[in-house]
C-alpha cells in the first residue's frame, strides 16, 4: 500500500470523495484515482458502460473486480458516454499501471461537473480518512 | 520460537496426460460375443484425447495429490464465515448405511419409510432449534436456501395482492443476500450499520416503506457481532407489511440460545454443512433447508413429507407452493449426516454455541494487543482483525495469511467482510482443543513480530509448502483452464 505522499495526484484533474477522477472540460475522460488502484489492488477485470449510456453524477457506471474483492466505479460526472477505452477489456493492469493517462475508463460529453474537489481537497480528504 | 520446518516427504507429480504411455490400460475388457457394427459415419472421430494409465498408475497419482491437500483432518482451519468444524465420522456410518445408499428416489412412499422418517424428524428438529414452525430440506446449500426465502416473500405479497420491489439489505450481510434478493427480481437496498458494528432500528426506519419486501439479517452479521436490535427492527419491517429474512449461516453461535421467533424472524435457511457438520468446501455438497413461521408454510417448496397416522407420506398438494427447488429430495447425504450429528449431539448442541463463542473470545482477547481489532466488543463465534498495524512495514493481509501456512494452519479468511478494510476473519469453531488454539495464538504473535523485523519473511511466504506464492493475478487475467 501507498503512502498519502507518495500517490499520484494530478494537478489539472478533478476528484471525487469516491475516488474518481475527470478531466477539466466539456467532453472528458473519467477513471479511478491511484489511491482506488492501490486499494483495489491487481485488477483483473472491468465491465465498462456502453457507449450511449447517460449517466447523472454519483451513478453506478462500471465495475472493477480485482484479487481482492469487486467494486463499483460511480460516475464522477453527469453526461453521456461517448467512448470507452477498448484497451482495459484484455488489459485491466493498465489501471493500476498508470490510472490517469493508459488506464482511462470512459470519456462523457458533461452536462454537469459540479461538486468536485481539486487536488489539494481531495488530498486533504485522504489525510483525513 | 515456534516451529515453522513442518514439511515432511513430499512426492512431486505431474498431470495425467504427462504420464502412461500409449495403449496402456488399467483393466481387461473382455471379447465381444457380438459382431462389430458400424457407426454412422458423422459419429466417428480421433475421440478424446484420454490419458492411458494402468490402475496403479491412476492410484498413486490421486494418492500423491491427495497429500498436498489440507483439510480439517489435517489440521486447524479458522475460515471465518465458513464453520470447518470438525465433522465425526460417525456422520460418515451412517450415511453408507445400505438402507440408504440403496434406496432409490422414486420408490413409492411405501417402500421408503425409513428414508422420508429421517426427512419428517430432521425437519422436526430444525424446527425446535429455531423455534420456527416448518422447514424443507430441498435447497442444496445456502445461496439456493437464500432464493427459497425470495420466493416465498414474493408469493407472500402476492397473495396479499401487491407484489413488493424492494429488499433491504445491511452492509454487514453475507455477499450471497443482495445476489439471491437480485435474481428474484427484487432491488437491494443497502443499510449501512453503526459505528459498533451493528444495525440501528432509526435507520431501518429511515428506509421501510410499503414498496419494501421484507429486510435480509446475517445474524451473528459477518463482523461476529449478534445484531442486538433486531426484536425492534423486526417490528419496524413488520409494521410496514414487510417480512424478516435471518441468513442463518452462522448459527453455530446461537444453537439453543436465540429462538428465532421471538426475535421476530419470518424466514431462516441454516447452512447444515456449516452448522450441523458436514463436509464442505471442497469436500462435498452442502444443504441449506429454509424454515419458516406458520403463515408461510403454504408457500414452501413441493413434495413436502408429512406424517399421517404411522406412515410417512410426500404431498405436492400446496397450490401456492413456489414449486419445486430440487430433484427429487435435495442433497440427502447431507441431510443424514446432520441428523446424526444433532441426534448424537442432543442438548449438548447449546455447548456446542457456547465453545464456539468462547473460543473466538480468547483469541480477540489474546491477540488484540498485537493485532488492530477494528470494533472492540464481545464477538460470537468469530472475530475480524485487520493489518492496520503492519502497514507502515507494506505488509498486508495476504502476507500474514500466507504466513500462517507455514506452521500447518489453513489461513483465515482475508479481505472479508468488505466493511472492514483489510481484514482477517478468524473462526476457531469448537472442535479446537486448548492448546491447538494457544498454539495458533502463539503462532499469530511471532507472524506479527517478523513482520516487524523481518518484513520480507512474510512476503515471500509461504516458505515451506508444496507451492510457494501463487501468482493469483495471473491466474485471474490469463486463466489456463484445460491440462
Amino acid at each position: 500500500m501507498k503512502e498519502i505522499n507518495e500517490l499520484n495526484l494530478p494537478e489539472n484533474f478533478l476528484y471525487t470523495e469516491q475516488h474518481e477522477w475527470a478531466e477539466k472540460g466539456d467532453v472528458v475522460k473519467v477513471g479511478v484515482t491511484d489511491y482506488a488502484q492501490d486499494q483495489l489492488g491487481d485488477i483483473v477485470f472491468v465491465e465498462l458502460p456502453e457507449v450511449g449510456d447517460s449517466f447523472e453524477k454519483g451513478d453506478e457506471c462500471a465495475t472493477l473486480e480485482s484479487v481482492k474483492a469487486v467494486s463499483e466505479m460511480y460516475c464522477p460526472v453527469s453526461g453521456e458516454v461517448v467512448e470507452i477505452n477498448e484497451a482495459l477489456e484484455d488489459e485491466p493492469g493498465l489501471i493500476n499501471e498508470d490510472p490517469y493517462e493508459k488506464g482511462w475508463m470512459f470519456k462523457v460529453k458533461v452536462t454537469s461537473a459540479d461538486g468536485l474537489m481539486d487536488k489539494a481537497a481531495y488530498l486533504e480528504m485522504l489525510k483525513g480518512a | 520460537m515456534i516451529n515453522d520446518k513442518l514439511t515432511g516427504l513430499v512426492l512431486d507429480e505431474p498431470l495425467l496426460w504427462e504420464k502412461g504411455s500409449r495403449g496402456r490400460i488399467g483393466i481387461s475388457i473382455p471379447e465381444a460375443e457380438v459382431e462389430k457394427a458400424k457407426p454412422d459415419k458423422d459419429l466417428v472421430w480421433e475421440g478424446p484425447d484420454f490419458p492411458e494409465l494402468s490402475e496403479v498408475d491412476v492410484v498413486r497419482h490421486f494418492t500423491r495429490l491427495s497429500t498436498w491437500n489440507f483439510g480439517v483432518d489435517t489440521g486447524m482451519y479458522p475460515l471465518g464465515s465458513c464453520t470447518m468444524k470438525y465433522n465425526p465420522k460417525l456422520n460418515e456410518k451412517t450415511a453408507s448405511m445400505e438402507g440408504f445408499i440403496s434406496s432409490h428416489p422414486l420408490l413409492p412412499d411405501n417402500l421408503c419409510q425409513g428414508t422420508l422418517k429421517l426427512m419428517y424428524e430432521l425437519q422436526e428438529l430444525l424446527c425446535e432449534i429455531t423455534g420456527l414452525d416448518a422447514f424443507t430440506l430441498q435447497p442444496a446449500a445456502g445461496a439456493q436456501g437464500e432464493l427459497c426465502g425470495m420466493l416465498v416473500f414474493n408469493a407472500f405479497h402476492k397473495k396479499n395482492g401487491k407484489r413488493r420491489k424492494k429488499i433491504i439489505i445491511p452492509d454487514t450481510a453475507h455477499g450471497t443476500n443482495p445476489a439471491s434478493c437480485a435474481l428474484c427480481g427484487f432491488e437491494p437496498v443497502g443499510l449501512n450499520s453503526g459505528a459498533d458494528g451493528i444495525l440501528h432500528p432509526d435507520a431501518v426506519r429511515e428506509i421501510m416503506d410499503e414498496d419494501t419486501a421484507g429486510i435480509m439479517i446475517t445474524n451473528p452479521n459477518t463482523l461476529g457481532l449478534f445484531e442486538e436490535n433486531i426484536k425492534e427492527i423486526a417490528e419496524i419491517v413488520h409494521e410496514k407489511g414487510g417480512l424478516v429474512y435471518c441468513d442463518g449461516a452462522n448459527m453455530n453461535a446461537i444453537m439453543g440460545a436465540v429462538s428465532m421467533r421471538e426475535i421476530g424472524v419470518d424466514v431462516i435457511h441454516l447452512n447444515l454443512h456449516k452448522t450441523f457438520s458436514t463436509p464442505h468446501g471442497g469436500g462435498g455438497p452442502g444443504a441449506g433447508p429454509v424454515g419458516v413461521i406458520k403463515e408461510l408454510e403454504e408457500f414452501l417448496p413441493v413434495p413436502r413429507v408429512e406424517k399421517n397416522g404411522d406412515k410417512f407420506i410426500l404431498n405436492s398438494d400446496f397450490p401456492l407452493s413456489i414449486g419445486k427447488l430440487h430433484a427429487f429430495h435435495g442433497n440427502y447425504g447431507v441431510l443424514i449426516k446432520a441428523y446424526t450429528y444433532i441426534l448424537s449431539m442432543g442438548k449438548d448442541l447449546f455447548d456446542v454455541s457456547t465453545k464456539a463463542v468462547l473460543n473466538a473470545n480468547y483469541i480477540k482477547e489474546n491477540l488484540k494487543d498485537v493485532f488492530h481489532l477494528p470494533y472492540d466488543r464481545p464477538c460470537m463465534h468469530e472475530c475480524v482483525f485487520t493489518d492496520e498495524n503492519f502497514e507502515e512495514y507494506k505488509v498486508s493481509t495476504l502476507d500474514i495469511a500466507k504466513r500462517l501456512l507455514d506452521f500447518g494452519f489453513h489461513p483465515p479468511t482475508i479481505y472479508f467482510p468488505l466493511v472492514v478494510h483489510g481484514a482477517i476473519m478468524i473462526e476457531p469453531t469448537e472442535s479446537e482443543s486448548k492448546e491447538e488454539i494457544d498454539r495458533f495464538i502463539e503462532v499469530m504473535k511471532q507472524i506479527a513480530r517478523e513482520a516487524k523485523e523481518n518484513p520480507d519473511i512474510l512476503h515471500n511466504a509461504p516458505a515451506n509448502a508444496k507451492v510457494k506464492r501463487l501468482d493469483e493475478t495471473l491466474a485471474a487475467r490469463k486463466p489456463k483452464l484445460k491440462g
